[in-house]
């Protein structure tokens, strides 16, 4: 995983470059013009919201339940990045509502669980911040129950008749509106995923630190 | 359990190091004073030793059994702390605060045992006047009831002769030395070195977190305390 | 399993006795509560009229506000002499302690309920007497999620110093589907044509919530309780 870590940098950094004349190349989508737009960035930053909830969830009860100290690393570094994209989700969500609705803000389902779970990573990071020793159990605890409100996001928009485009929406999308997404998709999935490796190892490391000074009178 | 046993226990908290490479085995019988200064790491050792704080690294084992999985309320079940801070409900009478713990720790015959620990602390006509309305002493006679209900075969004790006047401290003392002929483990942490003295079987100096010496024989203690914590 | 319920039962009549002594819990916390209303009021009367359909979103407002002060409060009590540590010493079921604490929470919320609700019901002009059932029922199943998280998160802050100010930060967003689905399911009952299929929706979802909630805590409290 960790050798990827610069080529996907690298890779992600060169396509989210092109990624703006190939998003410029798709054609206006009929009623929402250019701001439908801002859906290729948005999109990925979204499901990638909710993909490091997850693997903060399962990273918190590995190291919770089955005493893998390593876990936290990967913890931390997801809840990080999932206020980063969070942040991302929030902004650009908007930006298109304005248009689309004609309010920035609806409180629907959907958009008030991303809105809780951007919450709920905060308080994890505020809570890994200021708890003090001993934060990190108490921090896995509460990934564990952040990780629920996922599945009840995605659900939601199918379940309530809501404002909000339904899921279905995308592998329905025509090849000329496909392309871009998915290639943004797969640049924000690189970038995810080397910067969940950077900020775990960083962690890591720091743990080894740590472990190297606390060892370093000991038998 | 005739015989504990820690190897090697150390506790960080961050870079913190309360406690570091500690070692020592003791048999029932004894008595085991953990003396040093404030900071040493008393507290932390006794909380380990109780497994309410787990090491970093190390391990404690209680004859043949170790905190794991599964074991922890079966050990549990055989130790009695008393901690600083006594462990008792303000709120509650003597007799509630006994009763109460009683029924936790599935002690049988709930009403006689806590009758008779009333008996033992000498506050069977204060059973139920408040806690909070008792003197330091009273409290920790009942404190100290409170954690021998079950029948402990190993006994924490953090200060127990804090704020004790001498006929106090020499009951508690009696009541100690009764435990230990009845082939009770004590382990006590204390600063208060003219009790400590001829009352140990053993004595462990801690200094920052480490083991900086012991000793099997309790007299002339405040001497060889002062120059192994000075030193 | 009977040791459980004879530990969890133990931890109740235990807090019981104490409040029941003190009354201090239930009497800040019912005053607080009704300050949490008193300050809505001022925020949403116009002209000497509260408009409609309110009343369910500030009940669960100050049952949640109120709900945080007494846990807060109960965990603060075992804290005090450090007696939290005599509980987990003890050799039951961590979780039986849990489950104790919880219901002690809850009997503690469910007293204050009973003044606070006609209380709202009165000032708001909530048919709380038209559907009893439904409204106690989603009131319960409200309190119980709510609790559950909250004694959980209450029992693992007691070590950490800024324990009243991160307690509030970590319970609510977390408990967001619980206050939805009792301020959604409470709406639906108080609204000038009560819609029974729906609050029956929300209370079913509800009680799904707090199956999750409650399984998750046991589960946890071990884990997260050991140093």
């Amino acid at each position: 995983m960790r050798k990827l870590t610069t080529p996907f940098i690298g890779l992600s950094a060169g396509m989210l470059f092109v990624a703006p004349w190939l998003i410029n190349m798709a054609p206006f989508e009929s009623t929402m013009g250019l701001v439908q737009k801002i859906f290729y960035f948005h999109f990925p930053a979204a499901i990638l919201f909710l993909v490091s909830a997850i693997v903060c969830g399962i990273a918190s009860i590995r190291f919770l339940f089955f005493k893998k100290a390593s876990a936290d690393a990967w913890a931390i570094a997801s809840a990080e990045l999932g206020l980063l994209f969070g942040a991302l989700t929030l902004v650009t969500g908007p930006l298109w509502a304005r248009k689309a609705w004609g309010v920035w803000w609806v409180w629907d389902p959907r958009l008030t669980m991303s809105l809780v779970l951007f919450l709920i990573f905060a308080a994890y990071t505020i809570l890994r911040k200021f708890g003090g020793p001993g934060s990190d159990k108490l921090a896995a605890g509460m990934a564990l129950f952040g990780m629920l409100n996922v599945p009840f996001i995605y659900v939601s928009v199918n379940i309530w008749r809501t404002l909000h485009p339904m899921t279905s929406v995308v592998p329905t999308l025509p090849t000329e509106f496909g392309i871009p997404l998915w290639f943004c998709f797969a640049a924000f999935t690189m970038l995810f995923i080397a910067l969940l490796n950077l900020r775990a190892t960083l962690a890591l490391q720091q743990a080894r630190i740590e472990a190297l000074y606390l060892d370093e009178d000991e038998a | 359990m005739n015989h504990l046993s820690v190897v090697d226990v150390a506790r960080y908290y961050g870079r913190r190091k309360a406690l570091s490479q500690i070692s020592f085995t003791c048999d029932a019988g004894e008595i085991v004073g953990l003396l040093g200064p404030n900071g040493a790491g008393k507290s932390t050792l006794l909380s380990i030793l109780a497994t309410i704080v787990t090491p970093s690294r190390g391990q404690v084992t209680y004859g043949d059994r170790a905190p794991g999985e599964s074991g922890g309320a079966a050990i549990r079940a055989t130790i009695g702390m008393l901690g600083h801070d006594l462990f008792l409900y303000p709120e509650l009478t003597a007799r509630e605060n006994l009763t109460f713990f009683a029924h936790l720790y599935g002690v049988a015959d709930v009403a006689g045992t806590v009758s008779s620990a009333l008996a033992q602390a000498n506050l069977s006509d204060r059973a139920d006047d408040y806690v909070s309305s008792f003197s330091r002493g009273m409290r920790q006679r009942v404190a100290l009831e409170r954690a021998l209900l079950h029948g402990p075969q190993l006994i924490l004790l953090d200060e127990p002769f804090t704020g004790l006047d001498q006929t106090s401290t020499a009951a508690l003392v009696a009541r100690l030395r009764e435990r230990q002929q009845a082939g009770c483990l004590i382990v006590l942490a204390t600063h208060d070195l003219d009790v400590a003295e001829g009352l140990l079987s053993r004595a462990i100096y801690l200094k920052e977190g480490r083991i900086v010496g012991s000793d099997t024989d309790s007299r002339g203690l405040v001497d060889r305390y002062r120059r192994t914590i000075r030193s | 399993m009977s040791g459980f319920f004879r530990v969890a039962w133990q931890v109740v009549r235990k807090d019981m006795t104490v409040e029941v002594r003190s009354k201090e819990i239930v009497l800040t916390t019912l005053l607080f509560a009704v300050s949490v209303v008193l300050i809505f009021s001022f925020a949403i009367v116009r002209e000497g009229r509260a408009p409609d359909d309110v009343a369910a979103g500030i009940l669960w407002v100050a049952i949640s506000f109120a709900g945080t002060l007494a846990m807060g409060r109960t965990f603060e009590r075992e804290r005090y002499n450090d007696t939290l540590r005599a509980l987990l010493l003890a050799p039951a079921d961590r979780p039986a302690i849990y489950a104790g604490k919880l219901l002690g929470l809850l009997l503690l919320l469910g007293l204050v309920e009973i003044i606070l609700v006609p209380l709202v019901a009165l000032l708001f002009n909530a048919p709380i007497l038209a559907f009893p059932g439904k409204l106690i029922t989603l009131l319960i199943a409200g309190t119980l999620g709510f609790a559950a998280v909250g004694t959980l998160f209450a029992a693992m802050l007691v070590r950490v110093r800024s324990r009243d100010t991160l307690l509030p930060v970590l319970l609510y967003p977390i408990t967001v589907p619980v206050m939805i689905c009792g301020v959604r399911g409470t709406a639906a009952l108080f609204q000038a044509t009560p819609d029974e299929p729906l609050a029956r929706l929300w209370i079913a979802i509800l009680i799904a919530w707090d199956v999750i909630f409650v399984t998750l805590s046991l589960w946890t409290f071990e884990p997260v309780m050991t140093e």
